[in-house]
């Protein structure tokens, strides 16, 4: 019998994960922008200060690449630091300590060096504040070899995959998704652990695989219900880990609907979801009785105005008018 | 040669926590083989790109070797230390083998990194030398995080990061001092100062060229030292590291050197003159001491040739097993990537 579960918001999830996380590892300690005092940009870390203390909830000054530095050394000092970054936009200054020192240096000393560092960022656009706080670059984090990347976009990831990362003896990013911080749903007292190594099937369906993953879940799955309605029986998949890509489990959905679209609040050009599709092109081809499909982010920088904004972002409608155009193709 | 105060030198040797007490004759002489370790490693290792045995970038260390050497003396083997690309002497003097070094230029199996880091990363656990950064300035902020670690976990050791004039324009610099300071961190700063950014002067790159004096804006003790004198680079680091290792504080210490060599083999050398390379090099740190010894009667041209022989020696060894070595299969090539099950 599964507990009942309790309401609770995304943010107390991942609260949730990281008291847990300090309470299991002393080990684990938590640094970032306005971390402590101020109680965390998105109100993620709020009491965490008074709980633990300033020696383990460290506020940082602005110097992302030399906070997550820091987070490397740490980690290969023994410590298990989890490093928040305000926003994605924010890491592209610490791009250099992530790419070049935390992906690098197992391979580059030969096994000799593994840093279980975790980061933790806010990522995704539809709250209006334009193009250097809104965009969605995990698929551009995916691109790189020896990190990890994880889009927690359910309450049971937010409050799962943070001790599953800390656990792993590498560099594990998890992007947290800005507009789910508020929402609200039911989890179990007893969540915990999650994998973070597999993509899931949410929802069962045998017309289409919609691929989603962050932000676009929610989309899909209001798309689902509403084409339920008309008789479409959509197979939902959260993509959960872009790195490293849990094929199998797409290609096999995939090659039980016969059709496939991807919903990605990336751009498209070199995007997560340009991977996923050329996966599937190369490994399921002749399972397709219809080109994979795409929904992107438009190609621009995200504007501030909301119709324009909501212009740019993948809708519900949009993944609507996709489906039912994909699925009546070959009818 | 200039030393201050008269010494029955105790030194902690790297590679272990043991005091070896020398006399002030052994410890020159001491001090003379390591910088000669390195100035022999650093000809050999351009010989053998030469003979395209090393290929890749080689950035030689020649004329700036009474620095590595007055560093590593004063650390200890707990201590950390997180260098640059031009680290070939630090590796050797932390007490990586020499064959492994030269294997792992080689781009063999045998070397310090199984052959994938090259000269630009030489990484050692043993060593607790953590890379060989080829970042400029990408090291600091790791060295800060690795002192962090120490002092949350009530560690001894200190941190020793070592970067160029060319870093200390990055903002990383900046940062990591802050951060350093800000938090009361056990890192000591060795910036080397040898007046080029690559092909670009000091004076065309910073505004302020008195590098040890940027300190202050963070509240960092700090100090130059003439970087070409082994025994003042000595006696200097001993200092920065005292303080570090008492106060827990960071310390920044500019030792002034030169590069006698090019940037790297593909620098053709057009930003600076001949006669100021000359110039420079009436100051070889290796020569100068060598005369110093002599003159002092520390040494007799028997000590010498003893010292170099035994360094011809090792070098000699060092070649022939990287020529013996093998290489890493390819089906290793996605090993690493990620760390095997079970690691923590």
């Amino acid at each position: 019998m599964k507990e009942r579960g309790k309401k609770i918001q995304y943010r107390e999830a991942v609260r949730q994960a990281i008291i847990e996380a300090m309470e299991k590892d002393e080990r684990v300690f938590l640094m970032g922008e306005d971390v402590g005092r101020y109680g965390g940009a998105y109100a993620v870390s709020l009491g965490l200060l008074e709980q633990f203390g300033q020696e383990r909830i460290i506020d940082t000054p602005l110097c992302e690449s030399s906070f997550v530095g820091a987070g490397i050394g740490a980690a290969l000092g023994g410590m298990r630091p989890i490093v928040e970054v305000m926003t994605v936009n924010f890491s592209l200054l610490a791009l250099d300590q992530i790419m070049n020192n935390a992906a690098t240096y197992l391979h580059m000393s030969g096994g000799q060096y593994n840093v279980p560092l975790v980061i933790r960022m806010a990522t995704g656009g539809g709250r209006q504040i334009a193009a250097q706080h809104s965009h969605s670059l995990e698929g551009m984090y995916a691109h790189i070899p020896g990190i990890k990347v994880v889009t927690p976009a359910t309450l049971q990831d937010a409050r799962g995959m943070l001790w599953t990362a800390l656990e792993d003896p590498d560099p594990v990013l998890i992007f947290e998704y800005a507009g789910l911080y508020n929402t609200e749903g039911e989890l179990s007292e007893d969540a915990g652990a999650v994998d973070i190594d597999k993509c899931k099937v949410m929802r069962s369906g045998k017309d289409i695989t919609i691929i989603a993953y962050g932000g676009t879940l929610s989309k899909a799955f209001e798309a689902a219900d509403l084409l339920s309605r008309d008789g479409i029986d959509c197979e939902v998949i959260d993509l959960r880990v872009l790195r490293p890509l849990d094929e199998d489990t797409f290609l096999s959905s995939v090659s039980k609907t016969h059709r496939a679209l991807i919903v990605d609040e990336g751009w498209r050009s070199g995007s997560i979801s340009a991977e996923i599709s050329a996966r599937i092109i190369e490994k399921a081809f002749y399972e397709l009785d219809v080109p994979v499909e795409r929904i992107c982010s438009a190609e621009v920088p995200m504007p501030y105005s909301k119709h324009m904004e909501q212009a740019a972002l993948p809708q519900v409608d949009d993944i609507v008018k996709s489906v039912r155009r994909i699925v009546n193709k070959d009818e | 040669m200039n030393r201050k105060t008269k010494r029955t030198s105790g030194s902690k040797k790297t590679g272990n926590n043991k005091m070896t007490v020398r006399s002030e004759r052994e410890h020159d002489l001491h001090l003379f083989k390591q910088m000669w370790r390195i100035r022999q490693f650093e000809e050999k290792a351009a010989e053998l790109y030469g003979k395209m045995k090393i290929r890749g970038f080689l950035h030689l260390y020649i004329g700036e070797e009474a620095v590595a050497t007055g560093v590593t003396e004063v650390l200890t083997g707990d201590d950390n230390m997180v260098a640059t690309y031009r680290e070939h002497g630090y590796a050797l003097l932390r007490g990586i083998p020499s064959g492994s070094v030269m294997a792992e230029m080689y781009g063999k199996k045998e070397g310090c990194c199984l052959g994938r880091g090259g000269s630009m990363h030489l990484f050692d656990v043993n060593a607790r030398l953590f890379g060989g950064n080829a970042i400029v300035g990408g090291g600091l902020p790791v060295a800060v995080g690795l002192a962090l670690a120490d002092k949350m976990q009530g560690n001894d050791r200190i941190t020793c990061c070592i970067f160029g004039d060319g870093a200390v324009a990055e903002g990383e610099f900046h940062e990591s001092m802050n951060l350093a300071s800000l938090w009361e961190l056990p890192v000591l700063f060795i910036c080397e100062n040898n007046l080029y950014a690559m092909g670009t002067a000091i004076r065309f790159t910073h505004a302020v060229t008195d590098l040890a004096s940027r300190a202050v804006a963070y509240n960092v003790q700090s100090s130059f030292v003439d970087g070409m004198d082994v025994i003042a680079v000595e006696e200097a680091v001993r200092k920065a590291a005292g303080v570090v290792r008492k106060e827990r504080v960071p310390y920044f210490l500019e030792c002034r050197t030169y590069r006698f060599r090019a940037h790297s083999m593909f620098d053709s050398d057009r930003y600076r003159s001949k006669d100021e390379i000359e110039e420079w090099k009436k100051r070889d740190p290796v020569e100068t001491f060598r005369e110093f010894l002599l003159k002092n009667k520390h040494a007799d041209k028997k000590d010498i040739n003893k010292i170099e022989k035994e360094v011809s020696g090792e070098i000699e060894e060092a070649v022939s097993f990287a020529e013996s070595g093998t290489w890493e299969p390819i089906e290793d090539l996605t090993k690493y990537v990620y760390s095997e099950k079970g690691v923590k």
